[in-house]
C-alpha cells in the first residue's frame, strides 16, 4: 500500500473518532479560532502594516530603515546586547549550576533562592536599583568612581549589568536541569580511568552540556532582545529596538515605522527560538526529565572551588543589594539628598497609584485562571491526541512565547483598534484587550508546565479510563485534570507572577481607564521619582511572593501523592 | 458457544511515516471462541502488544477489520467498546481510592449507586481485595494493585477481556501463583479473555490456545500442547521450551504415518509424516531435551561425548557433543539413573515418538 494513502487513511480514522465526540471537535475549533485570532492575527498585522503603505504593498519602511543610521543603529545595538548579555548570563547561570550540583557548597538551599529571586521579580526593578546605588546621585556611585573613573551606568555597561542579573536566572535553570541530569557515573568513569578533575570537566561534563549551554544562551539571547523595562530606564544614548519601536508609535504616532522596528526585533528573537527548540534542544545527549540523579559531590580542587564559590558569593551580595536597596529607597525621603527615613512615599504611591494596583489585581486574576485552564487544555490536545492541525496547534500557541512583547503589543493595537472578518469588536481601550493578551501572552507557560506534567504521567491511566467508557472530556475532567493539578497551580503561580509584572507588551494597550501598575512604576521612573517607584516595585514584590506562598499551600494540600513540578520560567 | 465471537481478519498495522515505517503487525487473522482463553505470545516487539491495543481500540488498523460479537468495530472509539484492558503497569488513578477506582466505568456508564456498591463488594470479593476499599492505590503491594486493576475491568462485564502482560511487574513467586488465579478466575467468570505474554510457561498455564508472533507475523496457533510437540516452524520450537535441531535426511517413506531417517548413519523410525515429506529430502529432527536418554555406550547407535552436567535436584542437565552438534539433554530424577562424567562417550537414545520433523531450508528466525 502506498504510503501517503495509508497516512491519509490513518487520518481520517482518528478524525473519525474525533467526530464522534463533538464537545472535542468543538473545542478543538474553537481553540483553533482563538490561536488565529489572538497569536497569529496580530503578528500578521505588524507584518502587514511595515510591508503596506496606502492599501499598496511598499517596502519604503524598510528602505528607510536601513538607510538611515537612526533607524538602523537600534537594530545593531539590541543584537550587540543580546550577545553580550547572552554570554554573561549563560557563564554566570553555569558557575551557580555547577556549584549548586558539582559541589559541596553549603547552604544551596539558600543560593538557589537568591539566585531565582529575579525571575518573580519584575524585571526592570534591578535597572531601578542600579540607578539609585550607582546613578548620577548613587550611593555607591562615589566608590565604583574611585575604582573604574569616570563612568555612566546609562548605556550598554548598564545594561548588561542589569540585565545579566535579570535574565542570568533563566540560564541557570536550564543549565542546572542539564546538570543535574548527567548521570554523576559518567564523570566517576571518566575519573576512575584516571582523568584529574579539570581533565574530567573538560571531556566529560562540559561536552555534555553544550546543548545546554546553546539552549540557554538562545534563551537569554531572546530575553535580552526583548527586553523593554530596563533599556527604557537605563539604556541612555544606547537606543534598542524594543524602546525605539515604543517611542516611534506612542511618541510620534508613526504605527507603519513602529511596526517595521517590531518586524526587524520580530526576526531575530524567533529564529533564536526555533533553533533551540528545533535543533538544539534535539541535539541534547540528556533528557531534562526533572528527575534528580543523586549527584555525587567530591572532594574538588581549590582552582575549580575558589572561582565558583566566588561567583555564586558575589553574586548573591549582589542580588541583596539591589532588592535591598530597593527597601531602604522606599523609605527615604528624596534619594541621595535627604536621607530621612519616612511612610511618604508610600502615601504618595498609594495616591497616585491606588487605581494601577486594583487594575493590575483584578485583570491578573481574571486572566490567570483561564490562562492555566487553556494552556492544560491545549497541552492535553497536543501530547494525548491526534487530529488534523495538531502540529500547528502546538506551533502557533508557542508563538507568543518566542515572539517579543513589544511586537504582541504593537500588534494587539493593530489587531484590534479597528473591527475586521476576524473579529467584530473594537478592543482598544478596554479591559478586555489587556485580559485577553495576559492570557494569550503567558498561555505558553501553562502549556509548558501542562506538557511537562502530561509527561509524568502513564498514558496508561487515561487509557483506562477510556477503555472503561469515558469520553474525552470526561477523562480529562476526572482523571487528567486531577492528576496534573499540581503543576497546573504551578502554572497558574507562574502566569500570575507573570501577569503581575509584565510590561513591554501591556504598555500599548493600557489606557487612561484600564491600567496597571507596572506601567505607573515605570511613570515614576520617567518623572525621576525613583522612591515612590521603588515603594511600588516593594509592594509589587511582596503581592506577588504572597500569591505564590497562597499557591503553594494550594498545591501541597491537593498534591499527595502527585510529584509538583517546580515553577520555572 | 461462539465459534467466531471475537475475529481478526487480515489486520495491518504500519506505524511510521514516509521515510521509515515499521510493519508492527502483518496480515494477522485470528478467531477466538466465546469464553476462550487466547495468549499472544511472542518476544518484545512481535506485535502482540499492538494488537491488543487495536482490539481495545487504541490504535486503527492500517488495513483489516475487527469483529467482535457479530458487529464490526474498527471505526468504534476505546470507550464505546465492550472490551476492558488490564495494563501492564496497571494504570490505577493514583488520586482515587481502591473502591473508587473499580467503580468508575459504572459511574461512567450511570449505572445506580446501589447496584454501584454491590457489585464492587462482589468482585472485590472476587478478586480478594474484600475490604480494602478506602485504600490509596500507591499504599498497596504491587500484587494487590493487579487485583485492583482486573477487578476494574471485570466489573464492566466486558465481551472480552484484554490483559497486557499484567504478571510482568509481579516478582517470580508472586507471578507463579497469581496465574492460576488468573486462570480460575477466567474459567469461573467464563469471561472470552485475550493476554498479552512473553513468557512461554505463563502462556503454556493459562491459555486455551495460543497464538505465537515473531515481527508480525502469526507463526502457529493452537493448544499448548500442540505447539509444544509439534510445533510449525524451527522459531517456534525454539521460543517454547527448549529444543535440539539436528540434521537429518528421510530415507524411506515406510506408510502413510510413518517414515525413516538417517541421522549420522544410524536409522530412525518416526511417527510423524506429512504429505511435503519425500524420501531422499533433508529435514530438521525436532528433539526436546527430555526426550532424549542416555546410557552407557554400545556398539550401535548414536555415540556423544558429555561436555558439562548441571545437577538440579530434580533432574539434571547434560550438554552432549553429538558430532558437530552440541544437545542438551535433561534427565529427570537423577537418583534412578547411572550418572555420566564429563568426557564420557555415552550413547544417546533418541525416543521415537516425540521426535518432530521440519523441513531443512526453514528459515531461521
Amino acid at each position: 500500500m502506498k504510503v501517503s494513502t495509508r497516512r491519509t487513511r490513518e487520518v481520517i480514522a482518528s478524525m473519525r473518532i474525533i467526530w464522534k465526540e463533538p464537545l472535542l471537535l468543538v473545542a478543538i475549533l474553537a481553540i483553533f479560532y482563538f490561536l488565529i485570532l489572538f497569536v497569529a492575527f496580530p503578528i500578521f498585522q505588524v507584518f502587514r502594516y511595515s510591508l503596506v503603505i496606502d492599501k499598496r504593498f511598499d517596502p519604503s519602511n524598510y528602505a528607510a530603515v536601513f538607510s538611515a543610521r537612526y533607524y538602523y543603529q537600534p537594530f545593531l545595538n539590541s543584537i550587540l546586547l543580546g550577545t553580550i548579555t547572552a554570554t554573561t548570563g549563560t557563564i554566570m547561570g553555569f558557575g551557580f549550576a555547577y556549584a549548586l550540583t558539582r559541589t559541596a557548597l553549603p547552604l544551596k538551599g539558600f543560593f538557589r533562592q537568591a539566585i531565582t529571586f529575579p525571575i518573580i521579580s519584575p524585571p526592570f526593578v534591578v535597572a531601578l536599583s542600579a540607578i539609585l546605588l550607582f546613578g548620577r546621585a548613587g550611593s555607591l556611585a562615589p566608590i565604583l568612581q574611585r575604582i573604574i573613573g569616570e563612568y555612566s551606568i546609562y548605556g550598554l555597561g548598564g545594561l548588561v549589568f542589569v540585565e545579566t542579573i535579570a535574565y542570568g536566572p533563566t540560564a541557570f535553570l536550564v543549565l542546572y536541569g542539564v546538570l543535574q541530569a548527567i548521570d554523576p557515573a559518567l564523570e566517576e568513569a571518566s575519573m576512575d580511568l584516571g582523568a584529574s578533575r579539570a581533565t574530567v570537566f573538560t571531556t566529560v561534563t562540559l561536552p555534555l552540556a553544550v546543548p545546554g549551554i546553546a539552549s540557554a544562551w538562545l534563551l537569554v539571547f531572546i530575553q535580552s532582545m526583548a527586553d523593554f523595562g530596563n533599556p527604557m530606564i537605563i539604556s541612555g544614548d544606547f537606543r534598542v529596538l524594543s524602546v525605539q519601536a515604543f517611542l516611534q508609535i506612542t511618541g510620534m504616532y508613526d504605527l507603519s515605522r513602529g511596526a517595521t522596528l517590531a518586524v526587524l526585533l520580530f526576526i531575530p528573537t524567533t529564529v533564536a527560538f526555533f533553533l533551540q527548540k528545533y535543533w538544539v534542544s534535539r541535539k541534547s545527549y540528556v533528557t531534562v526529565t526533572g528527575k534528580p540523579t543523586a549527584a555525587t559531590i567530591k572532594r574538588l580542587e581549590w582552582y575549580i572551588k575558589m572561582p565558583v564559590y566566588t561567583l555564586c558569593i558575589v553574586f548573591t551580595a549582589m542580588v541583596f543589594l539591589l532588592y535591598g536597596t530597593i527597601i531602604y529607597g522606599s523609605f527615604q525621603k528624596l534619594w541621595g539628598v535627604d536621607r530621612t527615613l519616612t511612610l511618604n512615599n508610600y502615601v504618595q504611591m498609594f495616591r497616585v497609584g491606588k487605581d494601577y494596583i486594583i487594575d493590575s489585581l483584578s485583570l491578573s486574576t481574571l486572566a490567570t485562571p483561564l490562562t492555566g485552564l487553556l494552556g492544560m487544555f491545549i497541552a492535553f490536545l497536543v501530547i494525548r491526541k491526534r487530529f488534523i492541525g495538531r502540529g500547528v496547534m502546538e506551533f502557533t500557541s508557542m508563538l507568543t512565547f518566542a515572539v517579543p512583547g513589544t511586537v504582541v503589543g504593537i500588534g494587539y493595537i493593530l489587531a484590534f483598534n479597528q473591527r475586521s472578518a476576524l473579529f467584530p469588536f473594537i478592543l482598544t481601550g478596554t479591559a478586555w484587550i489587556i485580559v485577553l493578551l495576559l492570557i494569550f501572552r503567558n498561555m505558553p507557560v501553562g502549556i509548558r508546565s501542562g506538557i511537562a506534567a502530561l509527561q509524568q504521567i502513564d498514558p496508561a491511566i487515561e487509557e483506562a479510563s477510556t477503555d472503561l467508557g469515558a469520553d474525552s472530556s470526561t477523562t480529562f475532567r476526572r482523571v487528567t485534570l486531577p492528576m496534573i493539578a499540581p503543576a497546573f497551580f504551578s502554572g497558574l503561580a507562574f502566569g500570575f507572577v507573570k501577569a503581575m509584572t509584565a510590561i513591554s507588551a501591556v504598555i500599548f494597550v493600557v489606557s487612561g481607564k484600564w491600567n496597571l501598575i507596572t506601567v505607573a512604576i515605570l511613570g515614576f521612573v520617567d518623572n525621576s521619582q525613583y522612591a515612590p517607584a521603588a515603594a511600588m516595585s516593594l509592594l509589587l514584590i511582596v503581592i506577588v511572593m504572597i500569591s505564590l506562598g497562597i499557591i503553594q499551600l494550594v498545591v501541597n494540600r491537593i498534591g499527595r501523592g502527585v510529584r509538583t513540578t517546580t515553577i520555572i520560567g | 458457544m461462539r465459534e467466531d465471537y471475537l475475529i481478526l481478519n487480515d489486520l495491518v498495522k504500519i506505524f511510521g511515516g514516509a521515510k521509515e515505517s515499521v510493519v508492527a503487525v502483518d496480515h494477522v487473522s485470528l478467531q477466538v471462541r466465546e469464553g476462550e482463553l487466547v495468549t499472544l505470545l511472542g518476544p518484545s516487539g512481535c506485535g502482540k502488544t499492538t494488537t491488543l491495543r487495536m482490539i481495545a481500540g487504541f490504535e486503527f488498523p492500517t488495513s483489516g477489520d475487527i469483529y467482535l460479537d457479530g458487529e464490526r468495530m474498527n471505526n468504534v472509539p476505546p470507550n464505546r467498546r465492550p472490551t476492558t484492558m488490564v495494563f501492564q503497569n496497571y494504570a490505577l488513578f493514583p488520586h482515587m481510592s481502591v473502591s473508587q477506582n473499580i467503580e468508575y466505568g459504572l459511574k461512567i456508564h450511570r449505572v445506580a449507586g446501589r447496584q454501584i456498591k454491590e457489585r464492587v463488594e462482589e468482585v472485590m470479593r472476587l478478586v480478594g481485595l474484600k475490604g480494602m476499599g478506602s485504600r490509596s492505590p500507591a499504599k498497596l503491594s504491587g500484587g494487590q494493585q493487579q487485583r485492583v486493576s482486573l477487578a476494574r475491568s471485570l466489573i464492566m462485564e466486558p465481551k472480552v477481556l484484554l490483559l497486557d502482560e499484567p504478571l510482568s511487574n509481579l516478582d517470580a513467586k508472586l507471578r507463579e501463583s497469581t496465574r492460576i488465579e488468573i486462570r480460575k478466575l477466567q474459567r469461573r467468570v467464563g469471561i472470552t479473555s485475550v493476554y498479552v505474554t512473553h513468557d512461554q510457561e505463563e502462556a503454556m498455564t493459562l491459555s486455551d490456545r495460543v497464538m505465537i508472533m515473531h515481527e508480525g507475523r502469526i507463526q502457529q496457533i493452537g493448544t499448548p500442547s500442540e505447539i509444544y510437540a509439534h510445533p510449525a516452524n524451527r522459531f517456534v520450537a525454539d521460543f517454547i521450551g527448549k529444543a535440539n535441531f539436528l540434521d537429518a535426511r528421510i530415507e524411506s517413506i515406510d506408510s502413510p504415518t510413518s517414515a525413516t531417517v538417517d541421522m549420522y548413519g544410524t536409522k530412525l523410525k518416526v511417527s510423524e509424516v506429512t504429505e511435503s515429506l519425500a524420501e531422499g529430502m533433508k529435514v530438521v529432527v525436532v528433539v526436546r531435551p527430555e526426550s532424549i536418554a542416555l546410557e552407557p555406550k554400545t556398539r550401535k547407535g548414536l555415540t556423544g561425548v558429555i561436555q558439562e552436567s548441571v545437577y538440579l535436584g530434580s533432574e539434571i542437565v547434560y550438554e552432549v557433543q553429538l558430532q558437530d552438534k552440541l544437545i542438551t539433554v535433561k534427565v529427570p530424577n537423577p537418583r534412578e539413573h547411572t550418572l555420566f562424567k564429563t568426557d564420557q562417550e555415552v550413547a544417546v537414545l533418541l525416543k521415537e515418538k516425540s521426535l518432530h520433523i521440519l523441513p531443512a531450508e526453514e528459515p531461521s528466525g
